[in-house]
């Protein structure tokens, strides 16, 4: 009887020291600070009528997140130095998948879709498991990490203009496009990621990067739709070399751009009347010259 | 009482000595070594599978992106992860037969009497090799040792995913876990009356079929299906009624079918809930050929049937506290209830006519497993079981009627795993169990029997 008890008791006490041992590690996030932050009406993010809460999404980040971003978002998680590209860097606040212009913050939309779509070429996952309650969360927890948050709004989603319908001059137009600002000295001629200037890129913080190779098959960064893609040249892809092309493309020849992108694409299951059009015209790719 | 505070004392500082010794383990598990995440992305708590863990499972050990393929892996990685669990343990069972006092001789008079035995052990010894081949083609090996090292093919499959383009057409083909979303392979608890579901398992006394174990990995072809979110999924599995076994054993042609659906929805801050069905419906040999008398393996004739089916609930409650539910109504022909159904001793030949009062065992049965995630790292876990036999194979009109409550089964089990690190590299969790079970009338002298254990140990794989 008396071992029976003291094995009931052992159980208990060793469940209890193993209680204790694993204060620490929660306590790693718990600084005065952040506490101050997590209790106030900042710590939140609004996608439609879900309010994120970040207070909720510390459990979550430290289950899925923290190998790879950090403890301190800082993007250097145990598993960094074998990832490339390198994850993101929260505590810079610089997004590539934006909706709003160049250098400003992204909405918490932005960065809702980001989580629930992941990044292709890189080892973001597509974390589509969470709920959306789960994934506003985080989206809240994430703006902890930098003061931007603290000290400017997001910017302003850019305007969009209904897309046109596609045809022979818009996707020739596209092409001149193409041609006129250059895509083709990183992108290459026919898309194929070896401009002149592909091997000598790096990002903002001077690691190598790769452009974008339209014929490999794999998913565009930021989304697959012609609305995402026409996001990209026209927000630009901040801390990377992609820069923003609203200066320098009206929004109809955006819309010509992507139909011309299209064509470039030959594995895209959405662009099967852009490529018949390029057959029929018997597109070329454009010249450097 | 001094000498037990001591051994506490001592008890307590040793674990503290130990777990602070392995703060900065390292180790290379195969899918979060390829993919750089941590344990806890896709295990609540190692082994059992989280959604997204689940998501990654059936998508064919993929994450969906342009990494799955292994061309994108250094060459020298090898997706091998071995487990094994040096544990402590101490067994208890109430009702053991003995010779009254130890004797050489037979026949001797014999008593019930409780059974303690206590010390330090080994689990068997798993090695988990699986992965992709190339996008969209991945196997799973698993070579599985007892605790003397006696090896066998607990899992040897390869898979087809996302069929034209689809991932609602999947196929598997060989020996693979069928389908059930609270795996046994992954259970979390370890001692010998824990480290199963008496569910997935349960047979009433004296019967003769054991191919309906849905706990256990079988062989045949499974295609399976699910949305891009895994929210929906469905599973239909066609096996050899083998019960795993390799060699063709029993019937020259029993097939049983496994079919799961089950449908995830998503609750808010809850998290997301699944419910969902399964049911298994086979047949198996009772009779075989023989030769001087004796059963010619793979030569079973004379299929009868059985089935069992369930619904499967997986409930969240927040980001720390789930209960899984698994239910299970059994049925076997009345053949297996007679305990044919494996060849020898009992073999159905030509004249071979059930005893009177001989009926189809029938039971139902429940589980509910209950998780407090205190954080990735600590998981307490606490299950209930109950299986009762709804229908005996001996009925009221047989010579030797059973009675009701013959077999029925009873088990809980409590404890706790705390993972002292949590890398992408290695997983090592301080694993302390308790388990009882109680069941009816199944002593050698008809008594009820309790039995229990209780195991510490140091669960890891590298």
């Amino acid at each position: 009887m008396r071992s029976k008890s003291f094995l009931q008791c052992s159980l208990l006490m060793s469940a209890a020291v193993v209680l204790a041992l694993s204060l620490p590690a929660r306590a790693q996030l718990s600084t005065v600070q952040l506490e101050t932050w997590l209790n106030s009406p900042a710590a939140t993010s609004h996608i439609g009528d879900i309010t994120g809460n970040a207070k909720a999404a510390a459990p979550d980040y430290r289950r899925y997140c923290v190998g790879c971003h950090g403890e301190m978002g800082d993007g250097n998680g145990e598993n960094t130095p074998w990832l490339d590209p390198k994850p993101r860097d929260f505590q810079l606040a610089v997004f590539k998948c934006r909706s709003t212009p160049t250098g400003t913050l992204p909405t918490d939309e932005d960065l809702f879709n980001t989580i629930a779509r992941g990044l292709d070429r890189s080892n973001m996952p597509i974390w589509n498991t969470f709920t959306k309650d789960e994934r506003a969360d985080l989206v809240a927890w994430i703006k902890h990490f930098s003061p931007r948050w603290q000290n400017e709004k997001a910017g302003a989603p850019i305007q969009i203009p209904p897309e046109p319908e596609v045809t022979p001059e818009r996707v020739k137009a596209g092409q001149e496009v193409f041609g006129r600002v250059q895509c083709w000295k990183c992108h290459g001629v026919e898309g194929m990621a070896n401009g002149p200037s592909a091997a000598t890129l790096t990002d903002d913080l001077g690691r190598p990067i790769l452009p974008y190779n339209f014929t490999d098959g794999s998913r565009p960064k930021c989304g697959e739709t012609d609305r995402d893609i026409y996001k990209i040249f026209m927000t630009g892809l901040d801390g990377t070399p992609m820069p923003s092309f609203a200066d320098n493309i009206k929004p109809d020849e955006a819309w010509d751009l992507v139909f011309y992108l299209r064509t470039l694409q030959p594995h895209n299951p959405f662009n099967a009347k852009e490529k018949q059009i390029a057959k029929q015209l018997g597109l070329k790719p454009v010249s450097p010259q | 009482m001094i000498a037990s505070r001591r051994n506490l004392a001592g008890s307590l500082l040793l674990l503290l000595l130990v777990l602070g010794c392995f703060q900065n383990a390292n180790a290379l598990p195969a899918f979060a070594r390829k993919y750089g995440l941590r344990c806890s992305a896709c295990h609540e708590s190692w082994p059992m599978l989280n959604y997204f863990g689940q998501k990654f499972k059936d998508n064919g050990y993929q994450l969906m992106h342009d990494r799955d393929a292994p061309i994108w892996q250094n060459p020298s990685y090898w997706p091998v992860t071995f487990r094994i669990t040096p544990i402590w343990h101490r067994v208890s069972n109430n009702k053991v037969a003995e010779d009254v006092v130890p004797t050489t001789a037979t026949g001797a008079p014999t008593v019930e009497r409780r059974l303690e035995s206590s010390g330090f052990d080994l689990s068997g010894l798993d090695f988990h090799t699986g992965g992709t081949l190339e996008k969209n083609i991945s196997f799973y090996v698993l070579p599985s040792s007892d605790n003397t090292a006696s090896f066998h093919f607990e899992t040897v499959m390869g898979r087809l995913d996302n069929l034209f383009g689809s991932p609602w057409l999947n196929v598997k083909f060989g020996k693979f876990e069928l389908d059930n979303l609270l795996s046994e392979k992954r259970i979390l608890t370890l001692t010998g009356i824990g480290g199963v579901y008496r569910t997935y398992h349960f047979s009433p006394v004296g019967d003769g079929n054991f191919f309906g174990q849905i706990g256990d990995n079988q062989l045949g072809v499974e295609v399976m299906g699910h949305s891009a979110n895994d929210r929906t999924r469905y599973s239909a599995a066609l096996l050899s009624s083998v019960d795993g076994q390799v060699g063709l054993p029993y019937g020259s042609n029993a097939y049983s079918g496994f079919f799961t659906a089950s449908q995830a929805f998503d609750t808010g801050k809850l998290g997301v809930q699944r419910i969902g069905f399964y049911a298994m419906v086979g047949e198996a040999p009772v009779t075989f050929q023989t030769l001087g008398g004796v059963p010619i393996p793979g030569s079973g004739i004379g299929n009868k049937g059985f089935h069992r089916e369930g619904f499967v609930g997986q409930f969240y409650f927040g980001q720390h506290f789930d209960i899984q539910v698994v239910t299970q109504h059994g049925w076997d022909n009345a053949w297996f209830g007679q305990g044919y159904g494996g060849g020898a001793p009992l073999n159905a030949v030509p004249g071979t006519t059930l005893p009177v009062g001989a009926q189809a065992p029938t039971w139902n049965g429940a589980l509910f497993e209950a998780h407090y995630v205190y954080s990735p790292q600590l998981i307490f876990i606490g299950r209930f079981e109950a299986e009762r036999v709804s229908q005996q194979a001996n009925g009221s009109a047989s010579a030797t009627p059973f009675p009701s409550n013959l077999g029925n089964t009873t088990a809980y089990v409590i404890g706790y795993r705390y993972n002292p690190f949590m890398t992408s590299r290695a997983g090592f969790a301080w694993h302390n169990e308790y388990a009882f079970m109680h069941q009816d009338l199944t002593s050698t002298f008809g008594n009820n029997v309790n039995s229990s254990e209780l195991l510490i140990g140091f669960d890891f794989d590298f």
